[in-house]
C-alpha cells in the first residue's frame, strides 16, 4: 500500500509541474503576451520592445520559465500589473474570505446531500426518491447564476430579509457577517448539492445489492437499520471521493457566486484580473486554484486506496 | 426516473448483417422502439420550442437587439415592453429572441468542433496503437488536470476576448471527455473479432474508424453529445455572465444577466428572465439525455462533472 501510495503523490506532483508549465506557457508564450497586455493592442513596437526588456520578456521562454517556478516555490510572486503592489499581499487580503465561503458551504452541502441520498436509498422507488431525483435533476442543470438571482428575489427585494451584495469586512459582527454569507452559501450548496446526493444513492444501492445484506434482509432486520449500519459503513469510500471531488468543483461555483455577489474572494479577484488582462495575477491564482483542484483529487483517491481492504494488501 | 425507458416489442429482427456484428445491438439503433417517459416527451417540447425561436426568433421579434425603446432603465412590462426594459431601455423580449440563436448557435458550434476533435483523435488513440495513444492521451491527461473555468480564464486572460476565443476554448474543454469516451468505446471495440479480421486484411487505420469502430459507438456518443451541448450552453453563459464572453451589443442570455443583475434589487425581472430561459433550455435537454442514460443504466449527475 505504501508502494501505492507513494506512487499517487508522485503522480501529484508531476500533474502540478504539468498545470503549472501550461499556466507559463499559456500566458506568457501566446501571442498575446504580457507586453501587449500591458500596453494594449495599439502600442507602438518600440514601447513594446521597451517594456519587454523591462520586464525580461527578451530573454528565452525556458529561463524564464525556471526563474518563475523558483520564485513561485519561494513564495515571490510578482507584483500586480494594473496595481503595481505585491501578488501575494493581494491574495493574502482575499483567501480568508473564499475559504470561509467554501468552508460553510461544505459544512452545510455535505451533511445535507448525504442525508437525502440515503433517504432515497432507503425508499428507492417512492415518491420522495423520485421527488429528490427530478429535484438534483433540475438544480445540476441550470447555471448558477439563476440560482442566484432567483434567491436575491426572493430573500433581498421581495421578503427583505437578507442582503443582495455580500460585502464582508474585518470588523463586522459575527451575525451580519452570517446574514451576508447565507445566500452565497445557499447557491453554492445547491449548486453542488445534486451530484452528492445522487452519488450517495447510487453508492448505497450498489451496496444494498450485495449477498451481506440480503442476508440481513432474511434475518428481519429493519430497512433503515441496513442501510445505516451495514451498508452506509461500505458504502463511505465512494462518497467520500464524491464528497472531495465536489469540493474541488466548488471552485468554478466560487467564481460565480463571487462575482454576483460582488463578495470580495480570491475568484473575483482572478475574474477582474483576467478582465485587465493582469498575468503575474492571474498566473497566482491560477496556480492557487489548481493546486487546490489536484489536491483534493488526491485527497479522494488516497482516501479510496485507505479505505480498500483489497488495495490495503499488496498483490 | 426509474421507469422503464425501453420496452421490446416482438417485431421480427430484419435481416440485417447478423454475422458480421456479433455483439449486442446498441440500445437507440436497431430494431428496438423507444418509449420514452413523460419527462423526456416535456424535455422534446421545451427543446422544439427553442430551437423554433433560435431559427426564427429574429425574424419575429418586435424590436431590434440593439434599439433603445425606452428612456427609462428596467421599466415594467407592458404592451410596448413584452418583458420590460433592461437596463438603457433596450425591449428584453427582443434581445432574448436574438439572443437565443446566439447562446445555442455558439454552444452548438463549439459542440460539434469539440466532438469532431475529440472522436477522431479518441478513435485514432484506440485504433494507431501504442506511441500514438500515449502521446494523445498524456496530452489529454494534462488538459483534464485544470478545473475547466481556470482552463478558460488563463486561455482568455492571455488571447482577449473574441467570439472565435470562446468557441476555442469551449472546444478545448468539452474534447476532453469526449476524446477519453471515444477511446474508451474504440478500444473495447478494436479488440472485437471483426476489427482483427478488417486489421489482418490490411485495411487503414481510417478505414477500420469509419466502417468498423464508429457504426458501433453511435449510441453512447449520441447521449454525450447531448450533456456536451448543455454543458457548452452553461459554460458559454457562465463565461458571458463573467464579462469574459460574447461581447456587448451583442444579445446573448448569459451577458444579458450580467448587465441586468443591478436591476434585480429595483425588483426587475430583466436578469431572471434570460437566466430561465438558460435553465429551461438545459433542463429540457437533460431530461431527454437521463431518458437514453437510463436505458444503458448511467447517472446523468455522474456524466455531467
Amino acid at each position: 500500500m505504501a508502494k501505492l501510495i507513494i506512487r499517487r503523490l508522485l503522480l501529484g506532483l508531476v500533474t502540478m509541474w504539468v498545470v503549472s508549465l501550461m499556466v507559463f506557457g499559456t500566458t506568457e508564450v501566446l501571442p498575446g503576451d504580457v507586453a501587449t497586455a500591458v500596453l494594449g493592442q495599439s502600442a507602438t513596437p518600440e514601447a513594446l520592445k521597451a517594456i519587454r526588456e523591462e520586464l525580461g520578456l527578451d530573454r528565452p521562454a525556458l529561463i524564464r520559465y525556471i526563474e518563475w517556478l523558483g520564485d513561485l516555490a519561494t513564495g515571490d510572486l510578482g507584483k500586480s500589473l494594473a496595481t503595481g503592489r505585491q501578488v501575494t499581499e493581494l491574495i493574502n487580503e482575499r483567501l480568508g474570505k473564499t475559504l470561509i465561503l467554501a468552508t460553510m458551504t461544505a459544512a452545510l452541502a455535505v451533511p445535507l446531500a448525504i442525508f437525502l441520498g440515503l433517504i432515497s436509498a432507503v425508499f428507492p422507488g417512492s415518491f420522495i426518491d423520485r421527488g429528490i431525483s427530478t429535484g438534483t435533476l433540475a438544480l445540476v442543470s441550470v447555471p448558477e447564476f439563476f440560482i442566484a438571482s432567483l434567491l436575491v428575489l426572493i430573500f433581498a427585494v421581495i421578503l427583505n430579509w437578507l442582503p443582495a451584495i455580500s460585502y464582508i469586512t474585518a470588523d463586522q459582527s459575527l451575525l451580519k457577517m452570517l446574514r451576508n454569507l447565507t445566500l452565497p452559501i445557499l447557491t453554492l450548496t445547491a449548486s453542488i448539492m445534486a451530484h452528492m446526493t445522487r452519488m450517495t444513492r447510487t453508492a448505497v444501492l450498489n451496496v444494498t445489492s450485495s449477498s451481506y445484506i440480503e442476508m440481513a434482509i432474511l434475518k428481519g432486520v429493519p430497512r433503515l437499520q441496513i442501510v445505516l449500519r451495514h451498508a452506509l459503513l461500505n458504502a463511505l469510500s465512494p462518497i467520500f471521493n464524491v464528497v472531495a471531488l465536489n469540493m474541488a468543483y466548488l471552485i468554478s461555483g466560487v467564481v460565480i457566486v463571487e462575482t454576483v455577489f460582488a463578495y470580495p474572494g480570491i475568484a473575483k479577484l482572478m475574474v477582474d484580473a483576467v478582465s485587465t488582462r493582469d498575468i503575474p495575477l492571474v498566473q497566482a491564482c491560477a496556480m492557487l486554484f489548481c493546486g487546490t483542484y489536484v489536491g483534493l483529487n488526491l485527497l479522494a483517491d488516497l482516501f479510496s486506496i485507505l479505505s480498500n481492504p483489497r488495495l490495503r494488501i499488496p498483490k | 426516473m426509474n421507469e422503464p425507458g425501453v420496452t421490446t416489442r416482438n417485431e421480427p429482427r430484419p435481416n440485417r448483417a447478423d454475422d458480421e456484428f456479433d455483439t449486442e445491438p446498441l440500445a437507440i439503433t436497431g430494431p428496438r422502439r423507444l418509449e420514452l417517459g413523460t419527462s423526456a416527451w416535456v424535455g422534446i417540447g421545451i427543446l422544439l420550442l427553442w430551437l423554433f425561436v433560435a431559427f426564427f426568433g429574429p425574424a419575429l421579434s418586435p424590436y431590434d437587439q440593439g434599439e433603445m425603446i425606452s428612456y427609462d432603465s428596467f421599466s415594467p412590462m407592458g404592451e410596448t415592453l413584452l418583458l420590460g426594459g433592461d437596463f438603457i431601455g433596450r425591449d428584453v423580449f427582443s434581445r432574448l429572441l436574438f439572443g437565443a440563436r446566439m447562446t445555442m448557435g455558439l454552444a452548438l458550434i463549439a459542440t460539434v468542433l469539440a466532438f469532431l476533435g475529440g472522436i477522431i483523435l479518441g478513435f485514432t488513440a484506440a485504433a494507431a496503437g501504442e506511441w500514438v495513444d500515449q502521446i494523445l492521451s498524456r496530452i489529454n491527461d494534462a488538459i483534464m488536470a485544470f478545473p475547466s473555468i481556470m482552463l478558460a480564464l488563463i486561455v482568455i486572460a492571455s488571447l482577449g476576448t473574441s467570439t472565435s476565443v470562446l468557441i476555442l476554448t469551449v472546444c478545448l474543454i468539452e474534447a476532453t471527455p469526449v476524446f477519453r469516451l471515444a477511446r474508451a468505446l474504440g478500444m473495447d471495440i478494436s479488440v472485437m473479432d471483426y476489427v482483427e479480421v478488417a486489421r489482418a486484411r490490411g485495411e487503414s487505420v481510417w478505414w477500420i474508424i469509419r466502417r468498423e469502430i464508429f457504426p458501433n459507438t453511435l449510441a453512447p456518443l449520441a447521449a454525450e453529445f447531448g450533456l456536451r451541448y448543455t454543458y457548452s450552453i452553461l459554460f458559454i453563459s457562465a463565461l458571458s455572465f463573467l464579462g469574459l464572453g460574447v461581447q456587448p451589443p451583442q444579445a446573448d442570455w448569459g451577458a444579458m444577466v450580467r448587465e441586468n443583475l443591478m436591476g434585480l434589487t429595483y425588483g426587475s425581472l430583466a436578469p431572471l428572465i434570460p437566466a430561465a430561459a438558460i435553465g429551461s433550455l438545459t433542463i429540457s435537454i437533460n431530461l431527454i439525455v437521463d431518458a437514453f442514460l437510463a436505458l444503458s443504466n448511467r447517472d446523468i449527475s455522474e456524466e455531467m462533472i
